[in-house]
């Protein structure tokens, strides 16, 4: 369906990775934005090899922050776990008041310059929003299915998987949606102690005074967020449609 | 059959459920009904262990209910509430075939099963069986929920106000359907509700329930001519009685010797449509005819005003 908002995503997807292969077809638009000899396009490595190892480190920190919230938010949904939930609720909110830049600067005397205290910080900053949501989605299902699923002689274990987990999944996406953008952008102060992430190019124009480097780093996120959110929420809708929401 | 044998559920230090004793026999409609709040629900969940009882104990054919783990015995039993409970996210086929699914039974069979309480429901299994619930409408939602407590073919059907959010002319077609149905398998049915013309049309026995207790056990026309308590008199209300009385027994135990002028009624139609066409055509007597159009003889307007008063 090429509508007018697929239409736009299509060429702004298109325009992305045109980008990403050839940054030298964009360099006449960039080039006002650079001094004389100043280089308009990111010399220091490959931007394409950047993005990947961005969204590969979003990525792994995304699905570690969706396993354990997930795993939280089913665990205290349980009559067995109900006590766990203050401490839970506690444990995810500090994950996510702490500044991430206050857990690199922490994490690095331990893991050393790299990913790992970019993974460390993105994972708990990812935390909250799918913790929450899955909450939400899991004790909010209609009172009157619930029954039903009981009543059908499932076991706890069989309407976690069958019923409760489906029908709470539009709600958990959206958490785990709202959780990567965060993170998309998040990981670029990945870079100030050495993670390979798009940040390096912010970084890069920030040190060399080069706006054309800031000006392309901050546009790739930013597309990357917008696609990958758009592409989750059509995720959602189809879900949610098909149950008549 | 079901036996209770002194049931009784608290919830801290309210008694929610006190002391009952019903003994249900198989193939039989028993209604339970009374105010809200009443305990109806609580009792009827206590049988296939919803809610676990305090006190007490509860026999399926002779075999305590909790002699096999709670989600055991509710697949053996079937459940169908108000709203009809059915799943969002499955189709109408996947939510009947929900127990026999849990049951292991093979595809094949799972199928034909589907099939054929879809088209006992009168929906077409080829057009309905892949839809979403939401692609009905009510009546056809309600059908499909007792379909699925059917799936499994339990001897015990157990429904909370399943009739509850239907409208009234729809409502009354669910209620023929579902004595059709209860007579097809054989089903020992318990439902519950709080609509007294509901429980005369379909019971077989009624049980009053009042603040958690059951204060009257009997059968329709029992409760009518000797109502135990006044709550039960008002439950029936003092106005309605002579007609509910006249609704639940057929023209045919009516029959006078003797023959009447005009058009004649079936023994099969119920006495209170007897009294509304005497009084309507203005008649003192109508020729009653049996089922193969033989004539039986006469019912009278004395007749009934005398059974009315519960005197015959
Ligand atoms: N889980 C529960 N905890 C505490 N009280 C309950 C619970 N379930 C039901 N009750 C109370 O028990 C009483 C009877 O409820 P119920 O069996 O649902 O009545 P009915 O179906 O006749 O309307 C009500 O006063 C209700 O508030
Ligand atoms: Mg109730």
């Amino acid at each position: 369906m090429l509508r007018l908002p697929n239409l736009f995503r299509l060429l702004a997807l298109t325009v992305l990775i045109a980008f990403l292969v050839q940054p030298q077809w964009f360099e006449p638009l960039l080039r006002p934005l650079v001094q004389e000899n100043a280089p308009a396009i990111y010399n220091q490595g490959s931007l394409l090899q950047l993005t990947l190892l961005h969204l590969r480190t979003v990525a792994i920190a995304t699905a570690g922050a969706t396993v354990v919230a997930l795993a939280l938010a089913i665990l205290v949904t349980r009559t067995s776990g109900a006590e766990f939930l203050p401490l839970s609720r506690s444990l995810v909110n500090i994950g996510q008041t702490f500044p991430p830049v206050a857990v690199l600067a922490l994490a690095v005397p331990i893991f050393g310059f790299g990913e790992k205290p970019t993974l460390i910080a993105l994972f708990l900053y990812g935390l909250l929003p799918i913790f929450e949501n899955a909450l939400t989605g899991l004790t909010t299902l209609p009172q009157s299915i619930m029954e039903a699923a009981r009543g059908t002689g499932m076991t706890g274990r069989q309407r976690l998987l069958k019923i409760e987990l489906p029908l709470a999944m539009p709600v958990i996406l959206a958490g785990i949606r709202l959780s990567v953008v965060i993170s998309l952008a998040t990981a670029t102060i990945g870079s100030t102690v050495a993670a390979r992430t798009l940040g390096e190019v912010i970084i890069a124009g920030l040190q060399s005074n080069n706006l054309a480097f800031v000006v392309q780093g901050g546009l790739i996120v930013a597309v990357l967020a917008v696609l990958i959110h758009d592409a989750l929420q059509a995720a959602e809708r189809s879900l949610g449609s098909r149950m008549g929401r | 059959m079901i036996e209770i044998e002194g049931i009784t559920k608290r919830y801290g230090e309210t008694t929610v459920v006190r002391d009952v004793s019903l003994t249900i026999a198989p193939r039989t409609v028993t209604v339970i009904v009374g105010t809200s709040g009443s305990g109806k629900t609580t009792l009827l969940r206590m049988i296939n262990r919803l809610v676990e009882p305090t006190s007490g104990k509860i026999r399926l054919d002779g075999e305590d209910n909790r002699s096999l783990p709670g989600y055991e015995l509710r697949r053996r039993i079937g459940y169908a509430i108000q709203g009809h409970g059915l799943f969002p996210h499955r189709t109408v086929a996947q939510n009947i075939a929900t127990v026999p699914t849990l049951l292991g039974w093979d595809r094949a069979r799972i199928d034909a099963k589907v099939a054929e309480l879809l088209t006992l429901f009168q929906l077409d299994p080829a057009a309905f069986g892949p839809r979403y619930p939401h692609e009905l409408s009510g009546g056809q939602q309600q059908r499909v929920g007792v379909a699925r407590a059917l799936a499994a073919e339990p001897k015990v059907l157990l429904m909370d106000e399943p009739f509850g959010a239907l409208d009234p002319i729809i409502r009354a077609k669910a209620q023929d359907d579902l004595l059709a149905i209860q007579k097809h398998f054989e089903t020992t049915i318990v439902l519950v509700t709080h609509d007294m013309e509901e429980a005369f049309h379909l019971a077989d026995r009624i049980a009053v329930m009042d603040k958690g207790e059951v204060v009257q056990y009997a059968t329709p026309a029992e409760m009518l001519v000797k109502p135990a308590t006044g709550f039960v008199e008002s439950l029936i209300g003092a106005g309605e009685r002579p007609f509910r009385l006249l609704a639940i027994e057929a023209v045919a135990s009516a029959v006078e010797p003797g023959t009447a002028e005009g058009e004649a009624i079936s023994s099969a139609a119920s006495q209170r449509e007897a009294l509304s066409t005497l009084l309507w055509s203005g008649r003192k007597a109508l020729p009653v005819v049996g089922p193969d159009g033989v004539l039986l003889g006469k019912v009278s307007l004395d007749g009934l005003a005398q059974r009315a008063a519960g005197r015959s």
